[in-house]
């Protein structure tokens, strides 16, 4: 049927609307989860810079102010007060009471000796001669100098800041060692999480302070290489399954770099967990739309079968209706036409019938002949007449009325319709009519339009040699409605038919044959009546329709 | 049977003259014709009891006839004919006055029946006239 064509509309609304709602749902979701993302990333990168410039600031506030204090030694005394290494002493007592930043400090000439050295390692450096040290050659060119990060004599990690003073022709040096644990110290607060690292590479890309996690101390570090970048440098990197964003800043002296290092997955954990929900949201709208879209989309196809078939129906109402009107018309007419000259027939036999009757005419030798001529002519005209008076009660009855009628002459009149075809297929029609019926007012045509359904189509159910039972009643038991029951020894109707014989299009004949309508608007024509239609069946057995017709 | 006279009307001339035939055969005073004017004229030089009128006629219909008929004789009595089983010229028929109506084709004796009946009738009408 037709439900081909219900089943690609309702595919066409299916996706028409699923693509209308997906789309701007999916570009929302979409633009939502890059602005979040980007935003998120923006944010992160700023805090890491922001952490980065401020330990960068630390620590060349601290190189600065040792410097400063070294500077501001030098230039208030002289060589010959600082030779001194009880002088020396005291001076380096009294920077220490102010904090321990300084772990020695000492008084070299422009040979490379010690001159005076205050501190723990007095063993060991105070012969040593600095004169082939890089740093020394440093420091007597720049006259201010920071070391890298070095195990030296000592085998601590340490670095020296040094800084000349030119006096009497004479330059001097004065050397402080530095531990780098404060170094570590301030770089330390740089590492975020659980997962973050910091640390401080030189010009050679060697570590000079003790990361967490990418390597060791004066050593290269395992991540990229950050030593030469000038100012600041954010970038991200992804390596074995991380994803870090690294934050470089230069510290111009000494050239060191600072590198914070930033998991980023563990920075976006909360990012990832709005993200997780937005788009659990997204699919669960996804879902819903999809579900109330074919929920929709199957009662609006559903609504619009249902008005077809309706109108269908009603359309083949009409069709049948006006067919039988104009048939009706057409039989009265035609009934109307042969009633004149049959009339004509009639009486000229009847006045042969009348002369022949006189007395001369009896003496005819034929006139047996003649008079049996006649009788039979005039049979043959009451025939005729019955059939046509047929005719014009029924074209009469075409006409959408009502009228006070009675059910049994509605049906033999009816059964008089099929006599012939049952009678060519052998078919036996035996109707028992219901004596005393009350009359009902009702369409007759309509009526009659139902008892030619069901008995027409008893006669294609039982086929040849087959039997119908007609049987009318008064029932009394049913709001005293009078009933019709067509009962045939067909072959039944399956069980799973039965449901769906009054549907409109349900037809076990061909397409040539049936229309499969005839019972459903005899359904709707007893319902519009007042009445009731019901149908039993056995298969093999037979089927029962009863019809029954209100008394109003 | 008394003797009483009868008009029959219809357009189909056979049927007219066999019918006023056998009419005349069984003593009555029959006259046939084809048209509602004819039946009109007919009826300015002669009284007649009864009328057998055909309501579908050419020219002038049954209806039209019966109506000018019991404008000028309103004691005849009219019987239709109607070969058309429509009930509603019939009971129009009545309405105006018509005795009865009957089915074409029909038995002469049950038209005759009718007719005597009409008969009857006229002459108790009659009767109550005087």
């Amino acid at each position: 049927m037709a439900s081909k064509h219900y089943k690609t509309l309702r595919l066409k609304i299916v996706f028409m609307t699923l693509f209308f709602s997906f789309i701007p749902l999916l570009a929302l979701g979409l633009t939502i989860f890059y602005l979040f993302d980007s935003g998120f990333n923006n944010k992160n990168k700023e805090t890491l810079r922001i952490l980065s410039q401020s330990k960068r600031s630390a620590i060349e506030l601290f190189f600065d102010e040792r410097i400063a204090q070294l500077i501001t030694i030098a230039h208030t005394h002289s060589l010959d007060q600082l030779k001194d290494e009880k002088y020396l002493k005291q001076v380096f007592d009294i920077i220490q009471s102010r904090s321990k930043s300084f772990v020695d400090v000492s008084v070299i000439d422009e040979l490379g000796s010690h001159l005076a050295y205050v501190g723990p390692y007095y063993d060991k450096l105070k012969a040593v001669n600095y004169a082939h040290e890089d740093w020394f050659q440093a420091v007597m060119s720049s006259r201010v100098y920071i070391s890298d990060i070095f195990m030296g004599f000592r085998r601590i990690p340490h670095f020296i800041i040094a800084v000349t003073r030119y006096e009497d022709n004479k330059t001097w040096i004065l050397r402080a060692t530095i531990n780098s644990e404060i170094i570590e110290n301030i770089v330390r607060e740089g590492m975020v999480g659980k997962k973050g690292d910091a640390f401080i590479v030189n010009r050679q890309n060697i570590l000079q302070t003790s990361p967490r996690f990418s390597g060791k101390i004066l050593a290269h570090p395992n991540t990229p290489d950050f030593s030469s970048v000038m100012g600041m440098q954010l970038e991200e990197y992804n390596s074995n399954g991380d994803k870090d964003l690294f934050a470089a800043s230069s510290i111009p002296n000494p050239r060191w770099v600072l590198v914070l290092r930033e998991d980023l997955r563990e920075q976006m954990g909360p990012l990832l967990q709005a993200q997780y929900a937005g788009g659990l949201v997204l699919m669960a709208g996804l879902l819903i739309i999809l579900t109330g879209t074919i929920l929709t989309s199957r009662s609006m196809t559903n609504e619009l079968m249902r008005v077809e078939l309706e109108k269908a129906k009603s359309d083949d109402l009409v069709v049948q209706s006006s067919k039988m009107a104009a048939l009706g018309k057409m039989a009265a007419g035609i009934a109307h036409e042969i009633n004149n000259p049959l009339a004509i027939i009639g009486e000229k036999a009847g006045w042969m019938k009348d002369l022949l009757d006189k007395e001369e005419m009896q003496k005819s030798e034929n006139w047996e002949e003649f008079e049996d001529c006649i009788r039979k002519i005039e049979r043959q005209v009451e025939r005729t007449r019955t059939i046509t008076h047929r005719l014009l009660r029924f074209g009469r009855r075409m006409e959408p009325t009502q009228e006070l009628v009675d059910v049994n002459n509605i049906l033999s009149e009816t059964l008089a319709f099929l006599e012939t075809e049952a009678l060519n297929r052998d078919i036996k029609i035996v109707s028992e009519l219901g004596s005393q019926l009350p009359r009902v007012t009702t369409d007759s045509a309509q009526l009659q339009q139902v008892f030619l359904n069901i008995v027409d189509n008893a006669i294609d159910a039982v086929g040849k040699g087959g039997l119908i039972n007609i049987k009318t009643g008064y029932d009394q038991s049913r709001n005293g409605d009078i009933f019709v029951e067509i009962q045939d020894n067909g072959p039944g109707i399956p069980k799973e038919a039965l449901s769906k014989i009054f549907d409109p299009f349900f037809t076990t004949k061909g397409p040539a044959e049936g229309t499969g309508l005839g019972l459903s608007i005899s359904y709707s024509i007893v319902e519009k009546l007042g009445g009731k239609i019901t149908v039993q069946s056995q298969e093999g057995k037979g089927t029962t329709f009863v019809i029954y017709v209100p008394v109003r | 049977m008394e003797k009483f006279r009868v008009l029959i009307v219809d357009d189909e001339i056979d049927f007219v003259e066999t019918i006023v035939k056998r009419l005349k055969d069984r003593g009555l005073d029959a006259v046939g014709a084809t048209g509602g004017k004819e039946a009109l004229e007919l009826m300015e030089h002669k009284d007649f009891d009864v009328a057998v009128l055909d309501v579908k006629m050419p020219g002038m219909d049954g209806i039209e006839t019966l109506r000018e008929m019991k404008k000028r004789k309103p004691l005849m009595e009219v019987i239709m004919l109607t070969g058309h089983g429509s009930v509603e010229s019939g009971i129009q028929g009545l309405q105006l006055g018509a005795y009865n109506y009957v089915m074409k084709p029909v038995p002469l004796n049950d038209l005759l029946k009718q007719m005597t009946q009409a008969y009857e009738r006229k002459l108790i009408e009659e009767g109550r006239e005087r």
